[in-house]
């Protein structure tokens, strides 16, 4: 499926020259067996993923969108080396991980770091943060780590007192923060991300965004971002997978996907993202509503290709997309519904300071 | 933070306040009455009203005085001497039953969570065999054996204790092993047993506390138990168990003499009963915030 889209996909494509590959994923299936029901019959089986093979090069910025419960998380885990496919050939750093157990991964810890979805769960609520930070490297046999966390939590905008400070005396954005710390405590060369600032307010989001893409930047990593939100991966990603129902159904550069999605589902999931930058600039959901009426209106009789915003559905999921504190859309914009504002600028990867 | 927010918290019940009272009172007396126990048995080590071995026919029988506060049995021996003595034991068969309990319980639980699912249900399933088996029984048996004293009845106490233990560890340590942290820490490449230890047993702790509490008081009626039917405390050993059973004959001439040891045992097993509790709820994990 994706090696067609490869060829059919017009310019842009990046993977087809790199040689240097960090990850190659080749017909990835994994099955789950849900519990019985039945003393006679076995359980069903659920298909995760059915068929996956993507490629990312050194240094690319991959993102993964699709609905929850697509097979992203599953994908995400089987490259982390933290769960077994059914069938099929995941190679980190030219190494074959799939069929090996887990004491023989150290190699893989040490290049490839995650940076999970729940800010709060990720963290273990009995540990201090310096151990939360230095685990990767004790695990590794560092010992005396205290240089090197001051050292990240400084570069993920904390304060070095913040290490003998529990993760529940943390903000969410700042407990994202210490979860980035964490992932790059033994300096991996491949950085995955799993929803990271899709628990966290519209406002602490774009922040958390700008860190990610500045270190990412910095320490010249490979990005691996999952998310349900495209405009996230649109803000930090420079190609993107869409999956839908354990399948990619569509893969290019970022923009091509997000202004020109060919696949249905890729369209559909292009016109529900949203608009994070609008939100951001302080937009309420009935100026956003409205935006998106008049965007429909445009799109219609301008573009005659498939435009996402052109879908009846749009409106309605506009108001989703606002700030939790309008979720009621109110005739009259209200200034600014964030309660702090972004200390960062809010238009794309713009050159960013250091929070 | 907004507007909604506060509102919504408007909504919500003025929680922190009323279980900070809820959970103090309950802390408060399940502990004070654990700590004058407590304070009773240490104090009875270096001092008590009367000597507890010295048989004095004279006064056997003794209603309550100043002299006797609380009368004497039917040896002439002081009834407050002879109840802080039997806090002693106690207090160290409850120490270690729960500790042999735990020890044991506490790694199986854990391990029963963290070994592929149908181990797991193996080794409960032993356990509810184990859970099965009356501890009354095993004690019998087990002074069948190594014969009567208060070391067989701690062991068979603790032994019938352990299934207890790695059952909670193990709902408990389930539901650690699911957690985002755990995935994170194997992520960062930490082997199975420094998970178990830096990770599942920390957070099992406060479950611990709460179940050592709890078994405590059931070990304290066991130990009483086993002491009346002869199979704990040895004759000459003070137990609140054995008194029990040598005011048993005087039962309607003396009653005092089954009133006393019964209130203590009772009062025991209620303040460890309500220290759990207290402790249950301290540790609720839903309260955890206002730690």
């Amino acid at each position: 499926m994706v090696r067609g889209l490869r060829t059919g996909s017009p310019a842009g494509i990046q993977w087809c020259t790199v040689v240097e590959l960090a990850i190659a994923v080749r017909d990835v299936v994994r099955d789950y067996r849900r519990p019985r029901t039945s003393l006679t019959r076995p359980g069903p089986v659920v298909h995760a993923l059915r068929g996956v093979s993507l490629d990312v090069a050194r240094g690319q910025r991959f993102g993964i969108v699709g609905e929850s419960g697509c097979g992203k998380s599953t994908l995400l885990r089987i490259i982390a080396g933290l769960d077994q496919p059914t069938s099929g050939s995941v190679q980190v750093g030219g190494v074959e991980i799939s069929r090996l157990p887990e004491r023989r991964l150290g190699f893989l810890r040490a290049q490839l770091q995650l940076v999970f979805q729940d800010p709060m769960g990720s963290l273990d609520p009995r540990m201090r943060v310096r151990d939360i930070i230095a685990e990767p490297l004790v695990a590794q046999g560092h010992r005396n780590n205290l240089a090197r966390v001051h050292e990240l939590l400084e570069a993920v905008g904390l304060q070095p007192e913040s290490a003998d400070r529990f993760p529940h005396q943390f903000s969410g954005g700042q407990r994202q923060r210490i979860s980035i710390a964490r992932a790059l405590a033994p300096d991996p060369r491949i950085l995955v991300a799993d929803e990271p600032v899709s628990a966290l307010d519209v406002s602490v989001r774009a922040q958390v965004l700008n860190l990610l893409d500045e270190l990412v930047h910095r320490l010249s990593l490979t990005l691996v971002f999952v998310s349900h939100d495209l405009s996230v991966v649109r803000h930090v990603c420079d190609t993107v997978a869409v999956m839908n129902r354990g399948e990619i159904v569509e893969m290019g550069p970022t923009d091509q996907v997000y202004d020109r999605p060919v696949h249905p589902y890729a369209r559909q999931l292009v016109a529900a993202a949203p608009r994070l930058q609008a939100a951001l600039a302080g937009r309420t959901a009935a100026v956003l509503a409205a935006e998106t009426l008049a965007a429909r209106t445009v799109s219609s009789d301008s573009v005659g290709s498939p435009n996402p915003l052109a879908r009846p559905e749009a409106p309605g999921l506009a108001t989703t997309t606002a700030p939790r504190d309008s979720s009621t859309p109110t005739p009259d914009p209200t200034p600014d519904p964030t309660p702090t504002p972004d200390p960062t600028p809010a238009s794309g990867p713009a050159p960013k300071d250091a929070p | 933070m907004s507007r909604l927010s506060r509102g919504a918290e408007a909504l919500l019940p003025p929680r922190g306040r009323r279980s900070r009272l809820g959970v103090g009172a309950t802390l408060i007396v399940g502990g004070g009455i654990v700590a004058v126990i407590a304070i009773l048995a240490v104090i009875s080590l270096v001092w008590t009203p009367f000597d507890v071995g010295e048989i004095n026919a004279a006064e056997r029988l003794a209603t309550p005085s100043t002299r006797h506060w609380l009368g004497t049995d039917k040896f002439g021996r002081d009834v407050v001497s002879l109840l802080m003595v039997g806090s002693r034991t106690t207090l160290l068969v409850g120490l270690v039953s729960v500790g042999v309990a735990a020890v044991v319980g506490v790694p199986l639980g854990i391990l029963s969570a963290m070994v592929p699912k149908w181990w797991g249900e193996v080794v409960m399933r032993a356990n509810d065999l184990l859970l099965a088996f009356p501890a009354l029984l095993l004690a019998i048996m087990l002074t069948a054996v190594h014969g009567q004293g208060v070391v067989t009845a701690m062991i068979a106490i603790g032994i019938s204790t352990i299934p207890s233990f790695a059952r909670v560890v193990r709902s408990g340590a389930i539901g650690v092993m699911k957690t985002e942290y755990v995935l994170a820490a194997r992520a960062a490449g930490r082997r199975p047993v420094a998970i178990a230890a830096r990770h599942v047993l920390p957070n099992v702790g406060s479950l611990v506390i709460v179940q050592a509490s709890v078994s405590f008081a059931i070990a304290v009626l066991a130990e009483a138990a086993l002491s009346y039917l002869g199979l704990g405390a040895p004759p000459g050993t003070p137990s609140w168990g054995r008194m029990l059973q040598e005011g048993q004959e005087l039962l309607f001439v003396a009653p005092r003499l089954e009133l006393y040891p019964g209130v203590a045992i009772a009062l025991a097993v209620l303040g460890f009963n309500l220290l759990g509790d207290g402790l249950r709820d301290r540790f609720d994990p839903r309260l955890e915030d206002r730690r």
